[in-house]
């Protein structure tokens, strides 16, 4: 071997080991938060679920001239004294926002559990227990609707918790350690507001309660994230221990409030029974229709045909009812004919353009779902807008209560049509993405969009016609991938819209705009 | 839904390269050999992490490929070697959609590092160096159906070769250098969310033996076992859909056989069979492989 080629063979393989391959991430490249504005009047915000501010109480501070403070303020001074490269870690991650970073773990979360169970031999399927969550098949099923209930809850919640939270940092008025005494240092921006008690510890005890209830095998993981959280303030310097304990304590003791609800607003019993999954179909036979029916294999029971019955946010079941759409073209017409034509065109046309629209918006099994993306969508403009953790928390709810009632109003239209999916009508249809286990009729992702779009658009005025065209490529993303007619879509988009505007009229008489 | 867009990259670069990268065998100077190999891989049993099983939602997964590929020879023991493949890729179950068009270039430059005659036995090291990337903006995030895994990639071989007569046996190994794949999305999980349209691909490393009666570069026949191995990557979960920077593991056996067709001089037929015996987030798949290639002599001057 020469000389020259054995170097060039020695540079080649160095050259191909040291390339560098890390991945920037958008979310961790995200600013402290430092709001431009403090919403101290946030304590007379209209409250979600409790009947007031005060519903659940918060204790007297420890006294700024108590021993006890005094050791507190000395924790903050030795903690800064001793931070390890974890400790400056951690404390980048949560300064982006406690509101924010809550909401990435509870889409990863969904992520993590979005997989539908795998097949018993005899070719029935399990279902997740949430007594047994870490048991083969994992509980739960986080499913688009499961998804969608679980952001409304969490973001409510902390909601709920943070406007009680700022009722009291009102009332006791209680000083930044820093301006207790002047050698604390803060390490991240500290809204110069009350600081007990620590709105950032009321989030993370919300949140904790709240997935602990969602997410049952994750409670480990929740308390890491938790300590993990609140530890932060104190090494910021932005809370003593006595603030986020009490923090904690409260976000806990409302969370529990919408726990109790959660339990009791029939969405654990939206799986139905096999009795229910029979009626369906008897019923769409009787109305002369072809019934929806399962495109797995082996067949798998329709997804949580009853969710429609789950009790919203922001419409009752007979708002639901009464805002159902009419029904798809029956599937003997020939406007069915030429839909079904349509869907069949797409499927057998494909371009790169649309493959990358329906793979962008896909959102299917494994992902946070089309709920989770939006989600991602709106916390990536919320991080340059600078709202404080109050606003932050109060348009998360807005959007995700929006679309947790769109997933009902939807998943009602679904089952009480039960129309089936175009490949199940023409198995020529191959579809460019997963076939969802539920009827067609009306499409989620365009329900779920034009719900989003149309609350974040008030919220963002700036952005409305930008979120509106998103909608639509979501929306026209099922049509392209050849699993949606042009009714589901078209029809989910203006259901979507309407729940929007409930979700708008909301925002206009909560007291933040 | 599974994977196997990976195991055809793989199986590209590896099995259809008899007489090509991974081989001892040279073209002597200004001699240029080319020609097309038809593929067949299919599978119904894949392992999902280590759960070996089957998926009535997919049926079997069929591909079918055609490959065009050159060999020239530089210098003596100095060869370049291209190669590129159309392919066409489907489920017989379920209701996805099946994939086809151009996948990558592969370019390797071999160098014959050092030879001796030892006793009888002829040996000689050979040092392989490759590069690939992608030749069209086909869906890389779409397995075990799409045809490809976008990533380029260059790669190092190292090869030693004994023959005795007209018996041989070759060893090598492999290192593959991936780069980072874009996808369509701009979030995904593996273990954790990823912001990012950003895939990060886990290098592979791999090695093959063969053994096998020659008779000059146009007559031979061999067996061969490899073993794939990504060095890193996450399993699937259970009942989910592959990803391109899982952990993808084969070891397979095959055999090799090359004759000269007696129709026209320079013109040989290839033929390989290959079979995956255990494997980690792949197909089992099956891979039959037979083309022609043609041999020449690229006269100097001739073209003017």
């Amino acid at each position: 071997m020469n000389f020259s080629l054995r170097w060039s063979i020695l540079l080649g393989l160095i050259a191909m080991v040291s390339c560098n391959k890390e991945i920037t991430q958008r979310n961790m490249q995200f600013a402290a938060l430092n709001p431009d504005k403090i919403d101290t009047s946030a304590g007379n915000w209209k409250p979600v679920l409790l009947t007031s501010a005060t519903e659940f109480a918060c204790d007297l501070p420890i006294a700024v001239s108590s021993a006890d403070y005094k050791l507190q303020l000395l924790e903050i001074k030795s903690r800064q004294a001793n931070m390890t490269e974890a400790d400056e870690a951690a404390l980048k991650y949560w300064s982006a926002g406690t509101v924010l970073r809550w909401n990435e773990i509870l889409r990863e979360l969904v992520a993590k559990y979005n997989l539908p169970p795998y097949q018993n031999p005899d070719g029935t399927y399990p279902i997740p227990s949430s007594t047994n969550p870490l048991a083969y098949p994992y509980f739960p099923f986080a499913n688009p609707p499961y998804a969608a209930r679980a952001y409304a809850y969490v973001s409510a919640a902390q909601y709920d918790a943070l406007v009680a939270a700022y009722h009291y940092k009102g009332f006791y008025r209680r000083s930044r350690p820093s301006a207790v005494d002047n050698t604390i240092k803060e390490l991240v921006p500290v809204v110069k507001d009350y600081a007990y008690p620590s709105e950032e510890a009321v989030v993370a005890g919300a949140a904790f309660a709240m997935m602990s209830m969602l997410f049952p095998g994750e409670q480990d993981y929740l308390q890491e994230k938790l300590s993990e959280c609140i530890d932060t303030r104190i090494l910021a310097g932005a809370n003593v221990r006595s603030e986020v304990e009490a923090g904690v304590k409260l976000g806990k003791s409302v969370a529990a409030k919408f726990v109790s609800r959660a339990r009791t607003d029939r969405a654990g019993k939206a799986i139905g029974t096999p009795a229910d999954w029979t009626k369906l179909e008897s019923d769409a036979i009787a109305r002369g229709e072809t019934p929806w029916i399962s495109q797995e294999s082996p067949k798998r029971p329709p997804m949580l045909p009853l969710f429609g019955r789950t009790i919203g946010f922001l419409m009752d079941t007979t708002e639901v009812i009464t805002n159902r759409p009419p029904a798809p073209p029956s599937t003997g017409s020939a406007e069915f004919a030429k839909e079904l034509d349509e869907v069949l065109w797409y499927s057998q046309n494909p371009t790169r353009e649309r493959m990358r629209i329906v793979h962008f918006w896909g959102d299917g099994a494994g992902t946070y779902t089309p709920p989770g993306h939006w989600n991602a969508i709106a916390c990536e403009d919320f991080v340059n807008m600078r709202f404080s953790e109050v606003r932050w928390a109060r348009n998360l709810a807005l959007l995700n209560m929006a679309m947790f009632d769109a997933a009902i109003c939807c998943w009602d239209a679904k089952y009480a049509y039960f129309n089936p999916r175009p490949s199940q009508v023409n198995n020529k249809i191959k579809t460019l993405t997963g076939l969802p286990n539920f009827p067609a009729y009306t499409s989620g992702h365009s329900t779920f969009s034009g719900a989003a779009a149309t609350i974040l658009g008030h919220v963002n005025p700036g952005r409305a016609a930008d979120y509106m065209s998103m909608a639509d490529e979501a929306s026209k993303s099922r049509l392209y991938g050849a699993i949606h007619y042009r009714s589901d879509i078209e029809i989910g988009m203006s259901m979507g819209k309407t729940v929007g505007s409930k979700a708008v009229d909301r925002a206009k008489t909560d007291g933040a705009d | 839904m599974r994977k196997l867009a990976g195991f055809l990259t793989f199986s590209i670069c590896v099995s259809l390269s008899a007489q090509t990268e991974s081989d001892a065998l040279f073209m002597a100077k200004r001699n240029l050999c080319g020609g097309f190999m038809y593929g067949n891989t299919s599978w119904n049993h894949y392992w999902e992490g280590t759960f070996y099983r089957n998926n009535a939602n997919i049926g079997s997964f069929k591909s079918n490929s055609v490959m065009a590929m050159a060999n020239y020879g530089i210098g003596n023991g100095l060869n370049v070697i291209a190669s590129a493949a159309w392919v066409d890729n489907r489920v017989t179950a379920g209701t996805l959609i099946g994939q086809k068009g151009v996948q990558d270039l592969n370019l390797f430059l071999k160098k014959e590092l050092w030879a001796k005659d030892i006793k009888g036995f002829n040996s000689s090291l050979v040092a392989v160096g490759g590069v690939s990337a992608p030749l069209t903006n086909y869906v890389a995030d779409y397995l075990p159906i799409s045809i490809g895994m976008r990533s380029k990639t260059a790669s190092i071989r190292l090869l030693g070769d004994v023959q005795k007569e007209h018996w041989y046996g070759t060893a090598s190994a492999m290192y593959t250098r991936r780069s980072n794949v874009t996808i369509d999305r701009n979030a995904y999980y593996t273990t954790e969310m990823v912001y990012s349209n950003q895939v990060a691909m886990p290098d592979v490393f791999s090695y093959n033996v063969r053994l096998g009666w020659r008779d000059g570069p146009d007559k031979y026949f061999e067996i061969l076992a490899d073993r794939i191995n990504t060095l890193g990557g996450f399993d699937m979960r259970k009942n989910d859909m592959p990803f391109l920077s899982n952990n993808m593991d084969a070891f397979r056996l095959g055999i090799n056989v090359k004759y000269p067709a007696p129709a026209l001089k320079g013109l040989s037929v290839m033929a390989t069979g290959m079979q995956t015996l255990s494997g980690r987030n792949m197909g089992k798949a099956t891979t039959f492989m037979a083309g022609l290639v043609y041999q020449t002599e690229i006269k100097k001057g001739e073209k003017k």
